[in-house]
Formats: structure tokens, sequence, C-alpha cells
């Protein structure tokens, strides 16, 4: 109840992975942890869907549908009629924006 | 916003853009951060000029680094690039800023700004490789999600290494030359919430004023206030309270918090003046409805700006809770309206 975050689009191919751990050194959320012949996806609900173990896969053993979860921008998005998967989030812009962070 | 760094004029590699001659000669900075540059993150913090906080991207020599000294990569926002710098005094080094357009690392990276391509770009333009001997480059981990550590080295020679997440690690990542599981892990302390809720509040404080002296005409005085209270409350409580409010979902937490922040209201609602008590009860729902609807909106908006929410989760909040939120404002509108109207007709 009351929890929209324990499903994302985080799949985890182990077949394919080389164990190289590069997944676990960028997962700000330790999502993966070691394992002895490859990584195991161990929080799945804990992935934001950054998309950095994506991206830093040599193999591509991980899939996500990585973006930014901002309502801001989503909700602007789909009020301006466009896609909401496609507005990105405005962040730095004058105009307004969703996020802050350092 | 950038401070004159010195220029190394004896120096300049082969660069290929004509027009910024010298953006590949390197520039010199220091640990020290002055009063303007304290002066400069109060103001992007507060959202003035939101992208006129901006560093020159290029390579910079922070004290006096040598062939064999450590490379970082950071982004041309003042608040990153100061915060790397003042966390390496002592340290001698180089660091490559990237053109992230004035916007920090992590959000950066999201878009991809911080990425591959600008990496590569200016490892290549600013002649790194002549530069150090080393093939090494030390990237924010919250740089990952838009860099390609295997495209990085198979395009520049360099190896990707993640430093950790947050730059107060790295004079101890530098000494152990390793990052801890928890220099990885990225958390969400009440000092990083607080340093938001300025630029939330600034995002809304134009609408808020006129949607309150509008109903302070309309409604009087209590409403007028509600309108203010519901939104400081989303805007400044919630982002403080984060953790503590209970369930997952930033909208149920926003409806509980708005809940409470509607509690007085009603009651000086319910005991106002000599009306009947089904207008007094009518009027008392009104702020019941409206309040926690506006907190949890303002609250599931804080989604961006948290490192934890994902776009899947946002997406289901948003189509679960946004039609509520909006019945919610609806009908204690309507109610509102009804009440005035009849007060005004002098039925109540």
């Amino acid at each position: 109840m009351f929890h929209s975050y324990l499903d994302n689009s985080l799949k985890f191919y182990k077949d394919r992975c080389i164990n190289c751990k590069r997944c676990t050194e960028v997962c700000p959320h330790r999502v993966f942890s070691a394992g002895k012949t490859h990584v195991n996806l161990v929080y799945q609900a804990l992935c934001m869907e950054c998309g950095a173990c994506a991206l830093n896969c040599p193999v591509q053993a991980i899939e996500v549908e990585s973006g930014v979860g901002c309502a801001w921008a989503m909700i602007s998005a789909a009020l301006r009629g466009r896609d909401m998967d496609g507005g990105e989030c405005s962040c730095g812009g004058d105009a307004g924006s969703c996020c802050g962070m350092k | 916003m950038t401070p004159e760094h010195n220029m190394e004029s004896s120096f300049c590699c082969s660069c290929s853009e004509p027009e910024t001659a010298c953006s590949c000669s390197i520039l010199q900075t220091d640990s020290n951060i002055t009063i303007a540059n304290r002066i400069d993150h109060i103001l992007a913090r507060w959202g003035y000029k939101r992208s006129g906080h901006t560093v020159r991207p290029g390579l910079y020599r922070l004290g006096n680094p040598d062939a064999n000294s450590p490379v970082f990569a950071s982004a041309n926002y003042t608040i990153s690039f100061d915060t790397l710098r003042l966390n390496l005094k002592g340290f001698d080094a180089y660091i490559l800023v990237l053109d992230t357009k004035g916007i920090n690392v992590w959000c950066a990276a999201g878009k991809g700004t911080f990425g591959t391509d600008e990496l590569v770009k200016r490892i290549e333009s600013t002649g790194l490789s002549h530069i150090v001997s080393h093939r090494k480059i030390i990237v924010p981990q919250l740089g990952a999600p838009g860099i390609s550590a295997h495209m990085v080295k198979q395009r520049s020679g360099f190896t990707v290494e993640y430093g950790p997440v947050r730059a107060a690690d790295l004079p101890e990542y530098m000494r152990t030359g390793k990052a801890t599981s928890e220099m990885r892990k990225v958390s969400f302390p009440i000092q990083d919430r607080l340093v938001l809720i300025p630029i939330e509040l600034v995002h809304v404080a134009i609408p808020t004023i006129m949607i309150s002296i509008i109903l302070w005409l309309l409604a009087g005085p209590v409403a007028g206030v509600a309108a203010i209270a519901a939104v400081v409350t989303g805007t400044v409580l919630f982002p403080i309270l984060l953790p503590y409010l209970p369930t997952q979902d930033f909208s149920m937490k926003g409806f509980i918090l708005g809940g409470v922040c509607a509690v007085p209201f009603s009651a000086m609602y319910a005991q106002s003046a000599d009306l009947p008590e089904w207008a007094l009860a009518a009027g008392a729902i009104v702020p019941l409805l409206i309040i926690p609807a506006v907190v949890a909106y303002l609250g599931l908006n804080f989604t961006g700006s948290t490192p934890y929410t994902s776009r899947t989760g946002v997406k289901k909040e948003i189509f679960r809770y946004v039609p509520i939120m909006a019945a919610m404002t609806g009908i204690g509108a309507a109610i509102g309206i009804t009440l005035s109207i009849f007060r005004l007709a002098g039925v109540i």
C-alpha cells in the first residue's frame, strides 16, 4: 500500500555478466552486490533508474529505461501534450526546475 | 560568475577552436573559497540567474601538479567545481571541467551533458594526454549515469575511475585508493534537503501570494493565511520532515502532512460566525479537502529533487494520486464557492 516504487524497469541478465563489478561501483543504492561468478541483483526496489549500471556494463547484461523521476517534469510534459517519458528534467533552466541537487 | 583564474599563457596545445583560442591553455585555481564564491553559491541556491553560475570549461591546475598528478573531472557549475577544489585542499591535481551548461554533475549526467562525448572531447581539446604521463581520470560517481567508462577508454585511452559520491570523502579516497561501500551510497541528509528549500519556495512564491490575496478578499483572512500555510508546509516542512513522514509515496506523505496542517483551519471555520450548523460543517470540510491536496501536489513535485525516486514509480504516483488531488481541490472549491454565494445572497 502506498508504495509506488517497488517495481521498476531494471532487468539483469546474469548469464551475460562477466563479473567486472562495475555496476556495484556506480550504483548509488547498492542494488547490485558482488558474487562469485556474477553479481547479484539484491535490491531491485531501491533502483532509481539513473541508468549508470546499464551504461557502464561492457556486456549489456543490464537493461533499464533510464530517466529522471521528476513529477514536475512529467506533469509539465503531460500538460503541454507531450510524451511524459520524453519530457526531460528541466533543471538548470531559468523557467523552472525540479531538481536542485549538487 | 567565474572568478578570474590566472591564465598560464606559457602553454597552449594544438587547439582547433579558433574563437576560443585559449580554451586549451591551462587555467590555475586553488582551494580557497572566497566571499564572492559564497555569495555566488547563495544566489545559485535561491535560483537567481539559474544558468549563470558557470566556471569556464577546460583544464585547471590545482596547486602545483606534475605529469604524475591525478586528474579529476567536474561540471562547470560553480558549486560543483568549488566543492571539488575545496575538498582537494593540499593536493596537487588537475581538474578537467566539462561544459555542462552550468548544471551540477548529477543532473547533467542525467541529461547526458556530463557525458562520454563531452569527456572525450575535453580530454582531446585540452591535450591531456600530453600533460599527464598516466591515463587515468577520476570521475565523480554521480557522473556515471552519463559516462560509459569502457567507451571512454576505447575512444580516448583514458581509464575512468569512479570516485566517491561526496567530494568530502576525496581525501580518504586519495589516501586509501578505494571508495568504501559507504562512500558509494547516496544519502539525503537534512543539510542536503535544507539547501533545496529556497528554490522550492522561489518557484511557488508569486502564484502563492496572488492566490492568497484573492482568497483573502473573497473568503476572508483565514483563507488567505491557509493558502500560505499550505504552500509553506509543502515546500519547507515537507523536505525537512521527508524521512519521518509515513508511507513511501510522496503524495501520501503530503496528504498526511497536509491533513495535519488543515486541522487548525478547519477548527477555525467550524466555530466561526453564527451560521447554521450544516454551513459550519461544510466550511470546516473545505480546508480538509484543499490543503492536503495542495501539500500532496507540492510533495509529489519534490520527487525530482531527491536522489531516489525512479521514473516508473513517479509515473505510477502521478496516475494514482493526481486525479484524487484534483477531485479534492475541485470539491473543496465548489463547497467554498457555494457557501460564499449563499452568504452573499443572504441565504445563511
